[in-house]
């Protein structure tokens, strides 16, 4: 399952378990990543064990697009289930700043660099 | 400006945060103005991106030295990241019916960047915007955003993140200001604007 356009895309492999987000993401509000956060949460309902998010070729999230991630993050919280690993990228410097801000969110999630 | 307007009258003016009036202009500076447009918000928003990132290539030609991938590599992503945030701040709250030009100004000094987004904002969103920057002046920025968080996640309607300005302070260390002022119209039509200025340490190269 895959969502593309020329600027971003998000795919998820269930054989993997894995999410990637690749690209520019600045969709203009909540309505526009509607379908991006639906992706994200019905991954999190297929998946029992863990889920992999990984975010090394992400090089832009505007406000919002961190807002979908700490949603789905709260969501997976309140499902208590499953668990997450961020894999993020050194050399992209917004992923440094702050995807911590996710563990606050939901301290079981494992976040590493690469 | 816009030959409609007949000038600022600064005695109006209301200062919030970490205010500097535009400093003398014997330094680099960049600005890219938009003039009111009658194209929908939704196809002029991808330019929100390509003049950050416009902003944000121009300024690496100011950092000469070896060596510094990976200083450069921090001010264009927070150059990038601050001024996408402050442009799809102002194509939101702008107020149209005033047909206002919107601008942003880049200044670039030794140890230091200012950004100045100027646009015009509809009267009934003043009040709440006010509230929301003596909340951003006052309270513990980290606190806050992190309850921004809870409280988004929580409220499906909320179509407004509220994280932008939030994410300036904890994430980028930046420091933050407002100017309101008003313009008169030659209509006789008064309309608000506002100028948001944002402070960034850049270490020096």
């Amino acid at each position: 399952m895959e969502i593309k356009t020329d600027d971003y895309s998000v795919r998820y492999d269930e054989a993997t378990a894995t999410i990637s987000c690749a690209g520019s993401l600045r969709l203009s509000g909540m309505e526009e990543y509607a379908p991006i956060l639906e992706m994200l949460n019905n991954a999190a309902e297929q998946q029992a064990e863990q889920l992999n998010l990984d975010l090394r070729n992400l090089e832009f999230l505007n406000s919002s697009g961190i807002n979908v991630l700490s949603k789905f993050v709260i969501h997976v919280r309140q499902r208590k289930s499953p668990q997450i690993n961020v894999k993020g990228s050194t050399k992209i410097p917004w992923q440094s700043k702050s995807l911590k801000n996710l563990q606050r969110l939901l301290p079981t999630l494992e976040l590493s660099f690469e | 400006m816009d030959s409609w307007y007949t000038g600022v009258r600064t005695h109006n003016a209301q200062i919030f945060g970490h205010y500097i009036d535009e400093p003398p202009k014997n330094i680099e500076y960049l600005v890219i103005g938009f003039s009111p447009s009658s194209i929908p918000l939704k196809q002029r928003w991808r330019n929100n991106g390509l003049s950050a990132d416009f902003l944000a290539d121009y300024l690496q030609t100011f950092f000469i030295a070896d060596n510094v991938d990976e200083i450069k590599a921090n001010i264009k992503n927070a150059v990038s990241y601050i001024a996408n945030e402050l442009l799809e701040n102002a194509m939101k709250f702008n107020d149209e019916a005033a047909h206002f030009p919107t601008s942003v100004v880049l200044r670039l000094f030794p140890n230091q960047l200012m950004f100045y987004v100027t646009n015009s904002i509809k009267p009934d969103a003043i009040e709440e915007f006010q509230r929301f920057i003596q909340r951003l002046l006052t309270e513990d920025a980290n606190e806050m955003y992190i309850s921004q968080l809870e409280k988004n996640a929580s409220c499906e309607e909320a179509t407004q993140s509220g994280l932008g300005f939030l994410t300036m302070l904890n994430d980028y260390a930046a420091q933050l200001g407002w100017k309101f002022d008003t313009v008169n119209h030659d209509t006789g039509l008064e309309v608000t604007i506002v100028t948001t200025m944002v402070q960034l340490d850049v270490p020096t190269a």
